[in-house]
Order: C-alpha cells, then sequence, then structure tokens
C-alpha cells in the first residue's frame, strides 16, 4: 500500500489546492497515469501517480488545500495483496515525503463514503462554463467576481476582456491601498466586509489590522474565508511566490554574467531552407534553434548544467532545459523539455509547442516542472535586446537570448548586415567561473555555425 | 473567397490560439500580436489553423503580411481566389 502525497512542484511550493480527482475509488493506475488536477500559487497542474496499483480511498475533497506532502489517496499496489513481495518495496520507490496529516477538518471516516461516490468529474461539465486559470487570475488580481460576470467568449467563457471590463465598470471592486490588500491576504480577510476610514473610503492596512485584532478577539482564528479555496491561488500569490524565490536567488547566489553577440546568418539561412520543405505544422522556430544549442553546449560544459546543494555542485543527470514561457495576463513558469540536448529539431520543436501551449491552459503535468537542469530565457519576442537573467535556484546558471535583429557587422573586411542576437550567461559563482562560463557561450556559438548538425 | 469571409476565418483562428482573446479590443488595422501578446509560437500556431481553415499555403516570407486582421484577410482572400 502507498500513499499519493501532494507533490513538490518547485522549489517554492509548500501548498496546493486538489482541484479535481481523474480517478476515482477501485479505478487501476499506473506509474505515470494522470490521476488529479492541483492549483498551486503559479498554475494549475496534471498530476502523475508514482505507483501502480487500484486506487483506494480518497482522503481529501476537491478545492481543499493541503500542504505539500500531505497524502491526497491511498494506492493499493500490488505489493499489499502478495506480502512476500512488500519487503522490497521502501528503498525502491519513490520516495514519500513523510509530512503530518493536515488533511480537512472533518474526520477521515466521514469523508469516505461521500468521496466514494462517482468520481468528481461532474461537476466541472454542469458548473458555470470554465474558465481559465490566466483569467481567474486576472479576476483575483483586479478583486472581480469572476461568477458576476458574463462571459462573451465562446461557451459563454469569461475572457480577459471581459473581466478588463468589469474591473474598469467597478462591478464588485473595493477601494483598498495595495498594502491593506496584502495584510489583507496575509491575514485571510475579505476587504468588502470592512468599512474603509482612507481616502473615499479606501480600506487602508489599519482598518485591515483592526478587523483582523477583532475577530481574532472572539474566536481565536482569523476571520473566515470567503473566497473559495481555488481563487486563493491567484496572481497575487504567483508574484509572491516569484517575489520570494528571486529574493532567496540574490541573497544567496553570487552571480556573474557574461554577454557576446552571435552572427545567425547562416543559421536562419539553413533553417529558413529547411522550413520551406517542410509542412506548417512541421515549421521550427529560430527559438528552438537557440535551445538546441543552449542544450548541447550544456552538454559540453557540464560544470553548469546541475544544482547547487549543500556547498557543492551536482551534475544533473542529462540535460533537462528549463524554459520560462510568460502567461498571459502576468507571471511565468519554466516547463521542462527532458533530454533537450538529445531530441531531434522537429521533436524538440515539437516538444516546445506542447508545453508552452500547456503552460499557457494551464494544463501542465507535475514532472514537466521540476528537475530542470539549466533555465534559458527568451525575451526575443518583447523586442529585448539582452536579458540577464536571474538563476532560478537550485540551479547554477541561466541562458538569455534577446531578440534576433539585423545589425552591422564586420564581412570579410566590409561591412555588412547580418541577423544577430545576443546570448548572455548569468551564473553561480559558487559552481564556476568566468573561463567556464565563456567556454560555454563560445560552444554555443560554435554550435549555431553549423546548423545542420543540430 | 470574400474580403469579410477571410476576415471571418483570420478572427476563428485567432481565437483558436488564444481563447481568451476579448475581439472588441483589437481593430482591424491594429498589430493584433502586440494587442493580444501573440507570441512566435502562439504565431505560428496561427498560421497553421489559418491554413488548415483555408487551404492556403502561408511562407515564412508572407509573415509580413500577417500583422493586422485586416492585411491577413486580404492575403488569404487574395490567395484563395474566387
Amino acid at each position: 500500500m502507498a500513499e499519493f502525497t501532494m507533490p513538490s512542484l518547485g522549489a517554492d511550493m509548500d501548498e496546493g489546492v486538489l482541484q479535481e480527482w481523474l480517478v476515482s475509488p477501485g479505478v487501476r493506475v499506473a506509474k505515470g497515469d494522470v490521476v488529479a488536477v492541483v492549483e498551486t500559487d503559479k498554475a494549475t497542474i496534471e498530476v502523475e501517480c508514482f505507483e501502480t496499483g487500484t486506487v483506494g480511498v480518497l482522503l481529501v475533497e476537491p478545492g481543499t488545500r493541503v500542504p505539500v506532502g500531505a497524502p491526497l489517496a491511498v494506492i493499493e499496489t500490488a505489493d499489499t495483496r502478495a506480502p512476500t513481495e512488500a519487503r522490497r518495496e521502501p528503498a525502491a520507490k519513490k520516495p514519500l515525503v513523510a509530512v503530518p496529516v493536515v488533511v480537512p477538518a472533518t474526520p477521515t471516516e466521514n469523508l469516505v463514503p461521500q468521496l466514494a461516490r462517482p468520481p468528481a468529474r461532474a461537476p466541472v461539465a454542469a458548473g458555470p462554463p470554465v474558465t481559465g486559470p490566466l483569467v481567474r487570475h486576472l479576476a483575483h488580481d483586479r478583486n472581480v467576481d469572476i461568477a458576476r460576470i458574463r462571459g462573451t467568449g465562446r461557451g459563454g467563457r469569461v475572457t480577459r476582456h471581459d473581466v478588463d471590463r468589469a474591473s474598469v465598470a467597478g462591478i464588485p471592486r473595493v477601494r483598498a491601498t495595495p498594502y491593506a490588500r496584502k495584510v489583507a491576504e496575509e491575514l485571510n480577510i475579505d476587504l468588502t466586509a470592512l468599512q474603509g476610514t482612507g481616502e473615499q473610503g479606501a480600506v487602508r492596512a489599519a482598518d485591515v489590522r483592526a478587523a483582523g485584532a477583532a475577530t481574532k478577539g472572539k474566536g481565536g482564528r482569523p476571520a473566515p474565508v470567503t473566497r473559495p479555496p481555488e481563487q486563493h491561488g491567484g496572481g497575487q500569490s504567483m508574484r509572491g511566490t516569484i517575489a520570494h524565490l528571486m529574493a532567496r536567488s540574490k541573497r544567496e547566489i553570487p552571480h556573474y554574467y557574461l554577454s557576446t553577440t552571435l552572427d545567425l546568418a547562416t543559421a536562419l539561412a539553413w533553417l529558413r531552407a529547411a522550413n520551406r520543405q517542410r509542412p506548417v505544422k512541421e515549421r521550427v522556430l529560430p527559438a528552438a534553434l537557440l535551445l538546441k544549442a543552449a542544450a548541447r553546449a550544456a552538454r559540453a560544459v557540464p560544470d553548469l548544467n546541475g544544482y547547487w546543494h549543500d556547498d557543492h555542485f551536482e551534475p544533473g543527470d542529462g540535460v533537462h532545459l528549463g524554459v520560462a514561457v510568460s502567461l498571459r495576463g502576468g507571471g511565468l513558469l519554466t516547463p521542462v523539455l527532458r533530454d533537450a540536448d538529445t531530441l531531434q529539431l522537429p521533436a524538440l520543436m515539437a516538444a516546445l509547442k506542447d508545453l508552452a501551449g500547456r503552460a499557457r491552459a494551464g494544463r501542465l503535468r507535475a514532472s514537466e516542472l521540476t528537475d530542470a537542469t539549466l533555465t534559458v530565457t527568451n525575451l526575443g519576442d518583447q523586442g529585448i535586446e539582452t536579458v540577464l537573467g536571474v538563476i532560478l535556484p537550485p540551479q547554477v546558471a541561466v541562458v538569455g537570448f534577446g531578440a534576433v535583429t539585423d545589425r552591422p557587422c564586420a564581412v570579410n573586411g566590409l561591412l555588412g548586415v547580418h541577423p544577430m542576437v545576443t546570448a548572455t550567461l548569468s551564473a553561480d559563482h559558487r559552481a564556476s567561473d568566468g573561463a567556464v562560463g565563456a567556454r560555454y557561450l563560445t560552444t554555443v556559438d560554435r554550435l549555431l555555425q553549423h546548423p545542420e548538425e543540430l | 473567397m470574400t474580403y469579410e469571409q477571410a476576415l471571418g476565418l483570420v478572427r476563428e483562428a485567432l481565437s483558436r490560439v488564444v481563447p481568451d482573446a476579448g475581439f472588441a479590443s483589437v481593430g482591424p488595422d491594429e498589430k493584433f500580436r502586440d494587442v493580444l501578446e501573440v507570441d512566435s509560437l502562439d504565431f505560428l500556431e496561427f498560421v497553421e489553423v489559418l491554413s488548415g481553415l483555408t487551404g492556403v499555403r502561408l511562407d515564412e516570407d508572407d509573415y509580413q503580411d500577417l500583422t493586422t486582421l485586416a492585411d491577413g484577410a486580404r492575403l488569404v482572400a487574395a490567395r484563395a481566389g474566387v
């Protein structure tokens, strides 16, 4: 028997909301099957099972916020029925994080009969039109109640535009200072219930604190949460998560920065010719070529590919590129291209399209967000020339590509105009020195001069 | 294909790529990539969908004519013939 626990989907995640069960008790599952949808502060993620067996008891109801490591369900593995095999289980299995059970207030016994009913999928289909997590986050940021917006998108979907309009129209917008909102979020206090004493009745932090003290005095606990649980994972929290992680990076990691300009004339001419032979569906973007070069260079210069753990560098078990994908409506995710150095270009391109699409749709799987050994950020689409990234701990480097633009350059002693890109490296000086970083960037350059080998 | 039909297909393709797009906010002569924050990946998908919907082959050289809804519609209408 094994427990299916709330996974850690990144160094920055402490808890998550179990949003939906995709299995019900009695269903056979295999390792790698998607069994649940979890919403973190950053995204909605499909979570896979680490065991093969039969789903036993579902311990947590959809909508419940639980800490990382808390058991969500019991998986009856083959070992349960064949005790002789049980011996080999403990060490061989993926480590199950042992964390005290802090599951809902309701005793587990009472939950079982409820949850034993048919899977909890029905509400999704029957409920109000599904709204993407990004729009939900936006609505949360703007303090707009999404349930009260009439959607104009497909099938009554609420779109960003609808949220924009609603927040401008000021439907249930509470006037409050940004600091008051932050305090309210920390204290779990509903701003709509407060009487503001600031300018034009704006709620100030002091009002929130007073309300917090009042409720504490009465019940000894913070005010009841009036928002439905999934709305907690709003854009504010994503901002907070990024803030926390990036502050930690800059506090702990002594960054050094290198930059070089790469001539892409050969690479892009080759890519253009190759794309003409391909159907639209298989066209490869310059971004994929840059990623492939970054991955191959990481294999060649392994000192930048891995993690800084307990005062020493641990090389990665392959080149798993985290690719920074910015989300519409703010924030970013870094889904992982596993073994990017070994993927053929069309396969890498397909994987990139798939990951970016699902990152934006809020449909990434847990394994696709973890274990990156090196991150690449590409701000070329935003027309930026140079990006000097902040390292995502525990990684030891981040590679940046700016926009590919035509620039003057020296060609055979004359002035020419070639498509160029600025490639940068931010690296952890504890793990490597500038010479290593320089070797990395020159390797990227060399690889891009022979695109047919990528 | 008329300009209006082509415009409809361009909008349709774009709305599949950016499902949350509020078209009320995009004028026919505005650069939709900027307005809707369409990056190169989204754009490629848009080209793919539009190609599928219209049966028109769109090469990388055509991308410069696909910056606004109106330009895109004109290109598709001309390319698709009658």
